[in-house]
């Protein structure tokens, strides 16, 4: 998602090396708009946005500063945070009453699915969630809620909708959970379109009587410029709590997660990256700006690392590394791991500096990274256990046997022996160093890559709370300091 | 209420955004300059037709009209030409209005099958439903094949539909193979005689390879059972999207051969004006118009229609 945006703005701000003009600022700017246009970022938004940061970034500060094109990555970073954050994620839950969420939204925008995956959620955090299934227009809705509840072990309320109306299902469901015990109520509505002046009240109505804790809008990220008329219109009748952005894990440009919050001002709270139940995220905006400057996501990689890799087994596969005794067995099981995490493309993605190089093999055509890691699974699986732990003993002979096995060349096989070879002397070379060595020589080996925005783009040191602003302020009170204590000391030298 | 009205009832909203800017940019007399260009792009941006359409025609306006006083006649014909250029393409495709059936490849001999994809939620099963009844309207015998295996209650959803319209289905269990499911709605419609099969799938992001070789697969097997089959592989757009049907459009025709779009949910203010930059960079056609709810809420699209509902007088 965000490629498009990504690649024009590390084009436009790769462009910037060398002096800077206001005149090449201004040119810069004109294409990262029309970027963000065709991304389907709202006109106004993307207009105002070109404009604040045009504006800072050809200030005296900027351009008289030692990295102008820093700077203005600086500026773009921030106010794309500015843009999308700051957000909320919580789901208030209160004691000793029924916390009621009602969930709404345009026809086909997911609403359905993520009422599932928000009580999957809420479920696993302790809280004893109910659907109610409000939506008695859709033929089969409450149907696939029905299942969609069996699926996550959580209570489905129902009625007849022949014999009932959505106000009334709502309050019934809202008594059925103090019957059962739960202490969230989901509102599943149909989905309506924000002219539908008699459905709009309907839901009105709803909200008047149920007076729900929180209003979530669902949102289809795919949505183009009228993204922003429907969430306007929906805040204006319900006065939403926060948003859900759906369907994020299609190639959609999501310019709709920019202007939403930008136009209402009503935050996003989850997105939705996949069909499966559990693939329902709390939404970050720093680490959304960091992936659309092609900064990579590494907090996002990590988690995902820590939730799904086997971490005995990384423990066991580094004290092997460590004492050298790294076998083509450790290896691919050491893939196997990885692989769980997500295809490499996507993963490359989140490492910074690798997006251009994901994009560098899309471009190169058949060069697949996932393919390559099948292949070399299909050889270490046709090597006999001796074979694995001691790749030196394979032969001519033995390659050939290996080769036929797999279906490869026997050059194939010889490749990947070498390129364990020399893996395996990195690897002890690394063991060997420091925390702070281990992590130089990964940088090194990074800036070694070739990287579209250069060395500009880093990743930003992580304060506390503090603000740019802030940050300004410290450097000077550092910076005062300094020069005070030197001052002090050329005075006590000449006493 | 005629079939012009009730597309131009649809469209209201766009126009509304597009005349009541506009309506006062291009004044009787006043000049055109860069300023009011800028705002008429916005307002077509705002359609969704995509910036390339956009510049376009605002580039043309700017060559003809730029400086000169506003004749708003002159200029609104401009753009109404353009877009119908667009729309109508380079084989000059304009339905005929009063044959309902005239977009629609039918097969010479044996039954015609229609395929139906697009991503999730764009109003797929509705649009087979609507495309069932106007195919039943006109005499012909339908069999629906519910081919959404994955999503929950899908089945039930197009069995629903099927019983209202009283026309025949093929289901299986969730769960079992879309592909078999599509054959044997072939199967069924040829040991029936029906002279139509639609064949439901599940929504799909184009960006999901194994899904969307599964879709390829679909098509195969289709062609198994019925040379030459499927005669129609209709792509459904939500009037929503933005930008990325592009992406749809061209990921879904690599894998099921699209050979024309079924514009969904044109009853919002969200008026499908990515259709223009689809037309324009791929060139598939639209062939049919969701404009409701209800059964009978599909329409013939037509360039000219479109074109002139979305910019008519009053």
């Amino acid at each position: 998602m965000f490629d498009s945006i990504t690649n024009a703005l590390t084009g436009v701000l790769g462009s910037f090396r060398g002096r800077l003009t206001e005149g090449n600022i201004r040119d810069g700017m004109a294409k990262v708009r029309q970027a963000l246009l065709e991304a389907d970022v709202a006109y106004d938004v993307a207009k105002s946005f070109c404009d604040r940061v045009t504006e800072q970034a050809i200030g005296e500060k900027v351009l008289q500063s030692l990295k102008p094109e820093q700077q203005i990555v600086g500026i773009v970073y921030q106010e794309l945070i500015n843009l999308m954050g700051p957000v909320d994620h919580s789901i208030e839950v209160r004691r000793g009453e029924t916390t009621v969420l009602m969930m709404c939204g345009l026809q086909g925008s997911g609403k359905t699915t993520t009422c599932g995956k928000l009580a999957r959620l809420l479920k696993s955090e302790g809280a004893k969630p109910l659907l109610v299934a409000a939506d008695l227009q859709r033929p089969a809705a409450i149907e696939q809620l029905k299942v969609i509840g069996e699926q996550i072990g959580v209570p489905v309320y129902a009625e007849d909708p022949a014999r009932s109306n959505p106000v009334q299902v709502c309050t019934n469901g809202r008594k059925e959970a103090g019957k059962l015990g739960c202490n969230i109520v989901i509102l599943d509505t149909a989905g309506r379109l924000h002219v539908d002046d008699a459905l709009m009240q309907e839901l009105q109505q709803i909200d008047n009587k149920l007076m729900p804790h929180q209003c979530l809008l669902v949102c289809d990220a795919m949505t183009g410029q009228d993204a922003v008329r429907s969430a306007k219109a929906f805040n204006d009748a319900l006065e939403l709590d926060g948003v859900i952005l759906t369907k994020l894990d299609g190639d959609t440009r999501g310019g709709a997660a920019l202007s939403v919050k930008a136009v209402t001002g009503v935050p996003i709270k989850f997105v939705g990256l996949g069909e499966q139940l559990d693939r329902l995220e709390a939404f970050h905006p720093d680490r959304m700006a960091q992936r659309i400057l092609g900064q990579g996501d590494v907090a996002t990689l990590l988690e995902t690392a820590q939730r799904v890799l086997d971490q005995e087994e990384m423990a066991r596969q580094q004290e092997a590394m460590l004492a050298g005794k790294f076998t083509l067995d450790d290896f691919l099981r050491s893939m196997e791991q990885i692989t769980k995490m997500g295809p490499m493309k996507s993963l490359m993605k989140m490492i910074p500096g690798m997006g251009a190089i994901s994009e560098a093999l899309d471009k190169a055509g058949d060069v697949d990274p996932d393919k390559d890691v099948r292949k070399i699974r299909a050889m270490i699986q046709s090597m006999t256990l001796d074979e694995r732990q001691n790749p030196d003993k394979i032969d001519r002979s033995r390659r050939t046997r290996i080769a036929r096995g797999c279906g490869v060349d026997p050059s194939d096989v010889h490749d990947l022996q070498k390129q364990f070879k020399q893996m395996g002397g990195m690897m002890q070379k690394m063991a060997g160093l420091s925390v702070t060595d281990k992590m130089r020589a990964v940088q090194q080996l990074q800036s070694e890559m070739m990287n579209p925005a250069g060395p500009g783009i880093q990743r930003e040191k992580q304060r506390s709370k503090r603000g740019p602003e802030d940050r300004d302020k410290f450097r000077d009170k550092k910076r005062q300091a300094r020069k005070q204590a030197k001052d002090q000391r050329k005075k006590n030298r000449r006493r | 209420m005629g079939l012009f009205d009730k597309l131009k009832g649809a469209l209201q909203k766009t126009k509304d955004v597009l005349r009541t800017d506009v309506r006062d940019l291009f004044k009787a007399g006043v000049i055109l300059d860069e300023g009011r260009l800028e705002e008429f792009q916005k307002g077509l941006i705002s359609t969704d037709m995509g910036v390339t359409a956009a510049t376009e025609i605002v580039d043309e306006l700017r060559t003809q009209f730029l400086g000169r006083t506003v004749q708003p006649d002159d200029v609104w014909n401009l753009v109404r030409e353009r877009l119908k250029a667009i729309l109508r393409g380079a084989g000059d495709i304009n339905w005929d209005v009063r044959n309902p059936l005239s977009p629609l490849k039918l097969a010479e001999s044996g039954p015609t099958v229609i395929l139906v994809c697009g991503v999730n939620g764009v109003g797929k099963t509705t649009s087979i439903a609507k495309l069932a009844h106007f195919l039943q309207k006109s005499g012909k015998k339908v069999v629906l094949a519910a081919g959404d295996t994955f999503r929950a209650a899908a089945v039930e959803q197009l069995t629903m539909w099927s019983r209202r319209l009283g026309c025949e289905i093929v289901t299986k269990p969730s769960g079992s193979d879309p592909a078999s499911v599509a054959f044997e709605g072939c199967d069924r419609a040829v040991t029936t005689g029906a002279d139509v099969a639609i064949i439901d799938t599940a929504g799909r992001l184009q960006t999901h390879q194994n899904l969307m070789q599964e879709l390829g697969k679909i098509h195969r097997v289709i062609g198994k059972r019925i040379p030459g089959a499927p005669h129609e592989s209709l792509l459904v757009l939500d009037a929503t999207t933005g930008q990325n049907g592009l992406s749809q459009a061209s990921k879904f025709s690599e894998a099921a051969g699209c050979t024309g779009l079924v514009l969904a949910k044109l009853d919002g203010t969200a008026k499908g004006g990515i259709v223009v930059a689809i037309r324009q960079q791929m060139g598939i056609p639209v062939k049919y118009v969701g404009v409701g709810e209800q059964i009978d809420d599909l329409e013939l699209f037509s360039p000219d229609a479109f074109v002139d509902a979305l910019f008519s007088e009053s």
